[in-house]
């Protein structure tokens, strides 16, 4: 065995922790408990599990639009998460941002926004701010594969690359930008290719195994720590879930436009059932070790479901709280 | 018949706009994302691939700023180019060609070229979308010379706007607020124009001069209904255009109220009600009886909080109070 008990328990536990906090989303968002547009991670928990394994605490990482998972593998608090998702003054934003908004600043976790590719130059930015201060951290930026069609990534490879910079580019490609394939956006389906015209050292990687993910991105962050970077990596998966809320259900109509044999295909190479089978398999887990991990997981999102909820929304008066730093 | 009753909703009515044009000027196309799909704008485009076809009706990936510099780049070798953001947030991207670009262009060229393109961004505000899906940007726009922009009220206008800033030879930005797409109102069958730059009355009075735009204009209609039934009697303008901005209806309004309530969806400083204030105390300070004023977004970005969203958007309360107050100072 190439690797310790501990850390493939932790591969289940953050994956898991990232599904059912997910799941146990779907229905309020359906029953209209939860109002801010929520883009599920499910499906793709392997490249944030992976991805954020290989990381240092103290390491950076930025998100977009559909982080959830980001934030739960960087060690942002599953509370703070929820609650964020309930627009609650105790969320991670204090209720001022939303799903699509997350941030923990002390577990590196600098930010997610909406703005396709938005963040991209943004984690560039700390990866310069590392290597001015030599303090050796990596920056992970998370995107998806629509953020490809954004000139910003181009120019973020470039000067990556002219700047030898501490950072590793990871597309999340899921086939899909909204109601657009990647057939329709690009006419080959090689995006991890455009890093090396830039001198990008660049890979693809099957991002629905978490032990693929965490090796390839484990051999970036070395790189990138000796000065050796920027690396990008082309990770393949595929959502679970509705572009946008539980499924593309908009104006009453069936709109996901995925061919349901697609779905079907990429539901057998699930990460999470990937992976517990090979658990199972390898004598790592047994179905108990497995089924006593989801019951304390699904404990702690039961609390944390009750804590955002009993949670207080922000006061209208501090409408204009934050607005500047006083 | 060119102006039988019939009823439409806003949302369709620039579908029929775009219909009507596409099929009059060949020269029309219309790009951007969503445009062959409801997720995005609505029913605004339905049919129009069917009928044009896919090179003419262009879904593009999630590139704005070529998206929007393509659009401008069409207009100047001769076509009339119509180019969407579903959401104006999303257009911050297109600054570049929108604003170094297609606003010089006619003037840094000494009037060589002109450039009809149409740059139509979405409002989509509300619902928690918070500061990056909720923004106002008119006034942005309106600052830059060399760039129109229009906001229509009401299902005719919308139409006719829309006709309108596809013949207009300028760049034209057309910003529709999604918060209107299911108003119905009066829409002629034939294609028709309503000028830019024309504001209109929408309701004659005699207190109070009430101005806004876009959805800021229908919260005002509700607004001076109510402030009718409490003896106050107010001049509701609807200016469908921000720039350029039709200065002489405003001030033949205040001539006859001496009163002013701006109403905008944008924020306070910089914003269209500020350019509105400062062209009125130029032009118009003898008429004021009392002091101008504003009703806008804080100068506070978009919070995604349902309880913050409510304290955040201006409501029909706040403009109903801001006239009693007025009548109050001057009585
Ligand atoms: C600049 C900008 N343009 C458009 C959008 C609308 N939008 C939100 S998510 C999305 C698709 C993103 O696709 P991808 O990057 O592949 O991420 P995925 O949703 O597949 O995870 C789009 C176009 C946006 N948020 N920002
Ligand atoms: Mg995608």
């Amino acid at each position: 065995m190439k690797y310790s008990r501990t850390l493939l328990k932790n591969f289940y536990k953050t994956m898991l922790r990232i599904r059912l906090c997910e799941e146990r989303f779907v229905h309020p968002i359906i029953n209209g408990e939860i109002k801010c547009p929520v883009h599920l991670y499910s499906g793709q928990e392997a490249v944030a599990a992976g991805v954020c394994a290989a990381l240092r605490a103290t390491d950076y990482v930025f998100g977009n639009h559909r982080s959830h998972g980001h934030f739960l593998a960087k060690g942002g608090s599953l509370k703070k998460l929820v609650a964020e998702v309930y627009c609650r003054e105790t969320g991670c934003s204090r209720g001022r941002g939303g799903s699509m908004h997350l941030i923990d600043v002390n577990k590196g976790m600098l930010g997610s926004t909406p703005i396709v590719a938005g963040t991209i130059s943004l984690a560039l930015g700390a990866s310069l701010a590392s290597k001015i201060r030599k303090d050796r951290r990596v920056t992970v930026s998370f995107f998806g594969d629509g953020a490809a069609g954004e000139g910003v990534m181009y120019e973020s490879l470039n000067f990556a690359a002219l700047n030898k910079l501490p950072i590793i580019f990871v597309c999340e490609n899921n086939l899909y930008s909204t109601h657009m394939s990647l057939r329709e956006c690009r006419t080959k389906n090689n995006i991890y290719r455009i890093g090396g015209y830039f001198g990008v050292r660049s890979y693809r990687s099957d991002g629905n195994d978490v032990l693929k993910v965490y090796e390839r991105v484990n051999r970036a962050v070395k790189l990138c720590r000796s000065g050796n970077g920027p690396v990008f990596i082309e990770f393949m998966t595929y959502r679970m879930r509705g572009h946008v809320g539980p499924n593309d259900n908009i104006h009453g109509l069936h709109t996901d436009i995925r061919p349901k044999k697609e779905i079907a295909e990429w539901r057998k190479k699930d990460p999470i059932r990937k992976f517990s089978k090979y658990l199972a398999e390898e004598g790592v887990l047994s179905e108990k070790d497995l089924e006593s991990i989801k019951e304390k997981v699904n404990k702690e999102i039961a609390g944390a479901f009750l804590f955002a909820k009993r949670s207080p929304f922000p006061k209208k008066e501090e409408l204009g709280r934050y607005v500047f730093r006083e | 018949m060119s102006s039988g009753n019939r009823i439409l909703q806003y949302s369709l009515a620039i579908n029929e706009a775009l219909h009507q044009i596409m099929a009059a000027d060949k020269s029309v196309f219309l790009i951007g994302q969503g445009v062959k799909s409801p997720w995005y704008v609505g029913n605004t485009t339905g049919g129009l691939l069917k009928k044009y076809g896919a090179s003419r009706i262009i879904d593009t990936p999630v590139s704005e700023n070529a998206v929007t510099g393509t659009a401008v780049g069409a207009a100047i070798a001769g076509m009339r180019s119509v180019v969407v953001h579903p959401r104006i947030d999303f257009m911050v991207y297109a600054f570049d060609p929108v604003i170094n670009e297609a606003a010089n262009y006619h003037y840094m060229f000494g009037g060589r070229v002109c450039v009809p393109v149409v740059i139509w961004g979405i409002v989509n505000r509300g619902g928690e979308q918070a500061a990056q899906h909720s923004q106002s940007l008119h006034a942005l726009f309106a600052h830059i010379p060399g760039l129109k922009v229009v906001m229509p009220s009401t299902p005719y206008d919308a139409k006719g706007l829309m006709i309108a800033a596809i013949k207009d030879n300028n760049p034209v930005l057309f910003i529709d607020d999604r918060w209107l797409y299911g108003i119905k109102g009066n829409v002629p069958r034939d294609m028709y124009t309503v000028p830019i730059g024309r504001a209109v009355i929408r309701k004659k009075g005699r207190d109070v001069t009430l101005i806004s735009v876009s959805y800021m204009a229908e919260v005002s209609r509700q607004a001076a209904l109510m402030l009718v039934k409490q003896g106050i009697s107010v001049e509701l303008i609807d200016l469908r255009t921000v720039k350029p901005l039709d200065k002489e209806m405003v001030l033949r309004s205040l001539k006859k109220t001496g009163r002013l309530i701006i109403a905008d969806g944008g924020w306070k400083t910089c914003g269209m009600a500020a350019e509105i204030s400062a062209s009125i105390s130029e032009e118009g300070f003898r008429y004021l009886k009392v002091p101008i004023k504003r009703i806008t977004l804080p100068d506070i970005p978009a919070p995604a909080s349902s309880v913050l969203e409510k304290a955040y958007y201006p409501s029909i309360g706040d403009i109903v109070s801001a006239a009693k107050k007025m009548m109050q100072k001057s009585a």
